[in-house]
């Protein structure tokens, strides 16, 4: 299916001359000012009486000078955001294929049964005896998170991915100094997410990079050449961030092991293997599991996410306070380590309270379900989108490593050679077309990476209109028509932003006129 | 230009008596796209030859600046501070980053001329 | 199963279009060793109704804090949020987006972001703010993390007064650096004297206000004393309605200050998720962590905003990054900015002003009952009080009675018995008379 609609831009041939507006509006895509734009003294959206006058406590500490936050009403901020939110491209309007980043439909479900007062509404220090629900929640999803990863033990408390980093790296490290091996490097293959690297230096861990292999997977030999006692661990994606299974992982958690050294694996890409492979079958230490991926609770426009992490036996010891202790009356919350059982020798607390109650409370909501065949159900779908889409592209753009790949397709920028379009531009142009572009440039392994992942809740049309649109592209791009995308996007709320003036002179907030004035 | 020598990290130094001034070369800034930012060093500060002395940002990518000799510090160019496109418009003359009081004029044989420097920039371009 | 759109047919034509027989040829690469041939031996999908008795089951065998006259802060709090916050936070354009990272369809997420750093701005009366971190317990980790890094020196003074999981977190997150962390002891009676401590080689301290026994501190001479030293004052808030009351720390010379956002926009959910403040001086911007949203323009001169000063962040400067934080508390952050849009200047502060009138009334009540003394002479909406017995079974007789009673510091500090006998009581503007009423009745029940 095509339709031979041309992208009006300025210039183009045949285009239609631009309709100015008198507001800015155009049509549908309506502008809105900052809030700070539309004050008015004394306007206010509750409805709060003064409060009583009392003699205060307040210590002498009384604000004087005003906030200088602006009144509006209801209807004015509700205008507001709703114009706001129809800036932003988002999984519920249109196929969101952003590679390593795992956009699934986020089932309402979840968002309604974690506003039941009885998870949302429990403040976090209320005594156990009336909490005995929510701890059972949290042990469920506890239960079912060791039975897909195959592990013995899973910490919580653990706000996102990163944090989730953090904590297996802290884990081992706590291990390593029980068992006095003080050692200092951490091996990181190229293509690791940066986060990778920024966690192995807060654990005050060297970082060494070790090369890929020309199939996209990790060099074994030269990983086996560099291991020794001053490794303290590998941290290694699997399915890595190529898209792709990582064939040599148990011979190289075999040798990580046989070095004394630990095996980080990052669970980023759980979602292709859930069901169908458990980690724990294949010799890592520790994983984390990014809930607001495998597990569907909200991206939210950048957080809040949550980053249990499973471990070994080996390690479970050491994992963060609060831990769940199970006991004959059920899960009881320990958060001090004499709380815990004889055995837990806790790195400490990670973060206040006891972790991403909302998130979990959505993430068992998913698991319950899917179950254990629907679970295994989407990590294939998953897979095989990710497969259709290789198949239908690889004629027409460069597919970085033979396939199967596993939940997501990397391309490169080969295909554009000498074409004067770059992976950005490539991009922006499918702003145009409707989608979200994919990632772009990482994995760093490969020039000018396109990483692909359709995800499981996509249907075979809207993946066969995606692949019509990227061909359509490709086609438009090697005919020469690099003016095209050079411009692009045309058709989207704003056209491309200047991200250097952002950067050299930044502006973080927004200042009054008369004050913006005066520092002039 | 045969005062001017230039090391494998793409940076130039351009020696006057004992003092070289130092900045990033014309390939590097290209590399670099828009230059956003730049973080100098203080003069009276010493330092090793190899030693990280100074940052360079574009909006995508951060780079570090290393002292291309040893010595003391003696200047900084704040202009890029408020206008780090200085370097974007001219890398090898008023984008210039610091300046440095050679403490052995002797690692300068070291880099490369010019003639050598455009070969590697060849073969890495 | 409802989520899954493929039909057995679609699966058999893309497996075709692939060029494999079986799904199972896709997965050729794993290990034979670690194939699950068949299913784990776990329940099967189920329906929505069935998924929700089971969840409403669990719910149900919690009390919810609304269902009981509730007493309890110590870093979270529960106000009335307004029903316009929950209905826009669930628009699909916000839920279902991910990091704005292509901004020519993400102007609604990074133009909330560009207000929401305004906002809190203004509220700390500081320069700069970011996009939000993990909570205010990760925000003050990090706020020392950035004080080493801009002043290189190695120790770090923790106030008494801090929110102990604050230190604790701390703590953990500088665990395996060579900085000194030197916590002090609970400062129950107020009496600690921190500039005393301060030292050259002291690069931060760090000091809460209310403090986590709700005194409220002047910080200007401590931040004189400070800098005299050479050392950064971090101020922490957890408890952010109160600077719709209070002299910001900002304008009491603080260099960073972080805190919990969650009390504008954000329900109690048990501890999580919730946001960390972030906001410091625009002189140590580069070395601050965690995203920051900027205003430029787009290549039609129309007003736009982008994320900016990523340099700083690990997916570039990977181990050089400023930290290895890469999400932001988004959706936490957007509900803050819509429930202090609709709060505005007016409504930010008769709010603090009746938290602070509804402590006021808790104090005088509890403080009148035989054996209770109310510990503090200042407060904002939380105080201490000292019970005749431990404060621990005290609050599980309260709750017995259906009333939350307040947080016993034996939560936070069950081996130092002369903390044993305090109890940590907050009110907001969600409590009425009649709950004030109801905990000095119970509590003179449960005393006598």
């Amino acid at each position: 299916m095509s339709h031979a609609s041309d992208l009006s831009r300025p210039g183009a041939a045949g285009a239609a001359a631009p309709i100015t507006t008198n507001s800015g509006h155009r049509g549908l895509d309506l502008e809105e000012p900052l809030i700070f734009e539309q004050d008015a003294p004394g306007r206010c959206g509750v409805d709060l009486p003064e409060p009583p006058e009392l003699a205060g406590r307040l210590g002498g500490l009384e604000r004087q000078a005003p906030i200088g936050l602006p009144g509006l009403t209801e209807p004015q901020v509700v205008r507001h955001f709703v114009r706001l939110s129809r800036n932003n491209f988002a999984i519920d309007a249109g196929l969101y294929p952003l590679g390593s980043c795992t956009m699934k439909h986020n089932p309402r479900l979840n968002e309604k049964l974690a506003r039941l007062p009885g998870f949302a509404d429990l403040h976090p220090l209320q005594p156990a005896e009336t909490v005995p629900g929510a701890l059972q929640l949290i042990d469920e999803l506890a239960q079912w998170l060791i039975a897909l990863t195959g592990m013995p033990a899973v910490a919580m408390s653990p706000a996102a991915g990163a944090h989730g980093e953090l904590c297996g790296l802290m884990c081992i490290r706590a291990a390593l100094e029980a068992a006095g091996d003080a050692r200092e490097v951490v091996l990181v293959p190229e293509s690791a997410h940066g986060t990778n690297p920024a966690t192995a230096a807060v654990c005050g861990y060297r970082i060494e990079e070790i090369p890929a292999d020309g199939r996209g997977r990790v060099d074994l030999a030269a990983l086996t050449e560099r291991l020794d006692p001053t490794v303290a661990a590998i941290m290694l994606t699997n399915p890595n961030t190529c898209g792709l299974f990582e064939t040599d992982i148990v011979e190289i958690a075999e040798a990580v092991h046989q070095a004394g050294a630990y095996f980080y694996c990052d669970g980023a890409n759980f979602n292709a293997i859930v069901g169908r492979v458990r980690p724990g079958d294949l010799g890592i230490d520790c994983m984390h599991l990014n809930l607001h991926k495998t597990f569907s609770t909200p991206h939210g426009g950048g957080g809040p996410g949550s980053g249990p992490v499973v471990l070994s036996a080996a390690l479970a010891p050491f994992a963060p306070l609060p831990m769940l202790v199970r006991g004959p009356d059920g899960p009881r919350l320990a958060e001090h380590a004499t709380e815990a059982d004889g055995t837990a020798a806790s790195f400490g607390r990670m973060k206040a309270f006891h972790g991403q109650m909302g998130m979990f409370v959505r993430a068992l909501a998913y698991i319950l379900s899917h179950g254990g065949d629907g679970l295994r159900q989407a990590a294939e779908d998953a897979v095989l989108n990710a497969n259709y889409v290789l198949a239908e592209l690889q004629d027409q753009m460069s597919l970085s490593f033979p396939g199967p790949c596993m939940h997501e397709v990397l391309f490169d920028d080969g295909f554009l050679k000498d074409t004067g379009v770059s992976t950005l531009d490539f991009a922006k142009a499918m702003i145009d077309e409707g989608f979200h572009p994919m990632t772009m440039y990482f994995p760093l392994v490969v020039h000018g990476a396109m990483l692909i992942e359709p995800t499981e809740s996509e249907s075979k049309a809207s993946i066969d209109q995606f692949i019509a649109s990227l061909r359509h592209l490709v086609e438009r791009a090697k005919a020469g028509d690099a003016a095209l995308f050079a411009g692009a996007p045309y058709l989207a709320p704003r056209r491309r932003l200047d991200e250097t003036q952002a950067a050299r002179k930044p502006v973080l907030r927004w200042t009054p006129p008369a004050e913006e004035a005066a520092a002039e | 230009m045969s005062d001017i020598r230039f090391s494998e990290e793409h940076e130039w130094i351009r020696v006057d008596g004992d003092v070289g001034t130092c900045g990033i070369t014309e390939f590097a800034q290209e590399q670099l796209g828009d230059i956003v930012y730049v973080e100098l060093p203080e003069a009276g500060r010493q330092v090793a030859q190899n030693e990280e002395i100074a940052v360079v940002e574009s909006v995508k990518a951060a780079s570090e600046l290393y002292a291309p000799v040893a010595g003391e510090v003696v200047d900084s160019n704040q202009a890029l501070v408020d206008d780090p496109a200085k370097v974007n418009a001219d890398a090898m003359g008023e984008g210039w980053f610091f300046k440095i009081r050679l403490s052995d004029p002797g690692q300068l044989d070291a880099l490369m001329d010019e003639a050598a420097y455009l070969a590697l920039v060849a073969e890495q371009a | 199963m409802r989520y899954l759109p493929h039909t057995e047919a679609d699966r058999q034509a893309m497996l075709a279009a692939i060029g494999v027989g079986a799904i199972d040829d896709l997965f050729d690469d794993v290990p034979a060793s670690a194939r699950l041939p068949e299913l784990l031996d776990l329940p099967n999908h189920q329906g929505e109704m069935q998924v929700e008795r089971d969840l409403e089951a669990l719910a149900g065998r919690n009390l919810s804090a609304g269902a009981a006259p509730c007493f309890l802060g110590a870093g979270a709090y529960r106000h009335h949020l307004p029903a316009a916050v929950d209905h826009l936070i669930q628009r699909s354009e916000f839920l279902t987006a991910y990091t704005p990272y292509q901004p020519e369809v993400s102007q609604g997420t990074l133009q909330y972001l560009f207000e929401y750093q305004t906002q809190v701005a203004l509220l700390t009366g500081m320069e700069v703010a970011n996009a939000s971190m993990y909570d205010g317990a990760t925000a003050c980790a990090e706020a020392v993390l950035m004080a080493h890094r801009l002043n290189k020196r190695r120790r770090t003074l923790l106030s008494g007064g801090l929110h102990p999981h604050y230190r604790e977190a701390t703590v953990t997150a500088t665990q395996f650096t060579n900085f000194e962390m030197a916590a002090q002891p609970p400062d129950a009676d107020g009496g600690e004297d921190l500039a005393a401590l301060i030292d050259d080689d002291t690069a931060c301290v760090v000091v809460q206000n209310p403090d986590v026994f709700g005194r409220l501190h002047d910080l200007s001479p401590l931040a004189a004393a400070a800098q005299a030293k050479g050392a950064l004052l971090v101020a922490v808030v957890t408890e952010v309605v109160s600077l719709g009351a209070l002299t910001p720390p900002g304008e009491m010379g603080a260099d960073i200050v972080v805190g919990e956002g969650q009390s504008l926009g954000n329900p109690l959910n048990f501890g999580g998720p919730y946001l960390g403040l972030f906001a410091s001086r625009q002189k140590f911007l580069r070395q601050m962590p965690g995203r920051l949203c900027g205003e430029t323009a787009d290549a039609e001169g129309r007003r736009g905003y982008v994320l900016t000063l990523s340099t700083r962040e690990q997916h570039i400067r990977r181990e050089k990054a400023t930290s290895n934080i890469c999400t932001n508390s988004g959706l936490c952050s957007l509900g803050f900015c819509i429930h202090l849009a609709l709060l505005g200047e007016t409504g930010l502060r008769r709010l603090a002003g009746w938290n602070h009138a509804r402590a006021v009334q808790t104090a005088d009540a509890l403080g009148a009952l035989d054996g209770v003394e109310v510990l503090n002479d200042s407060f904002f909406n939380e105080f201490t009080v000292r019970l005749p017995r431990a404060a621990d079974g005290v609050v599980s007789d309260l709750a017995e009675r259906g009333i939350l009673g307040g947080v016993p510091l034996s939560r936070f500090y069950p081996d130092d018995g002369a903390l044993a006998d305090l109890l940590l009581v907050a009110a907001t503007e969600s409590n009425t008379e009649d709950d004030i009423a109801a905990l000095a009745g119970a509590l003179a029940e449960v005393l006598s």
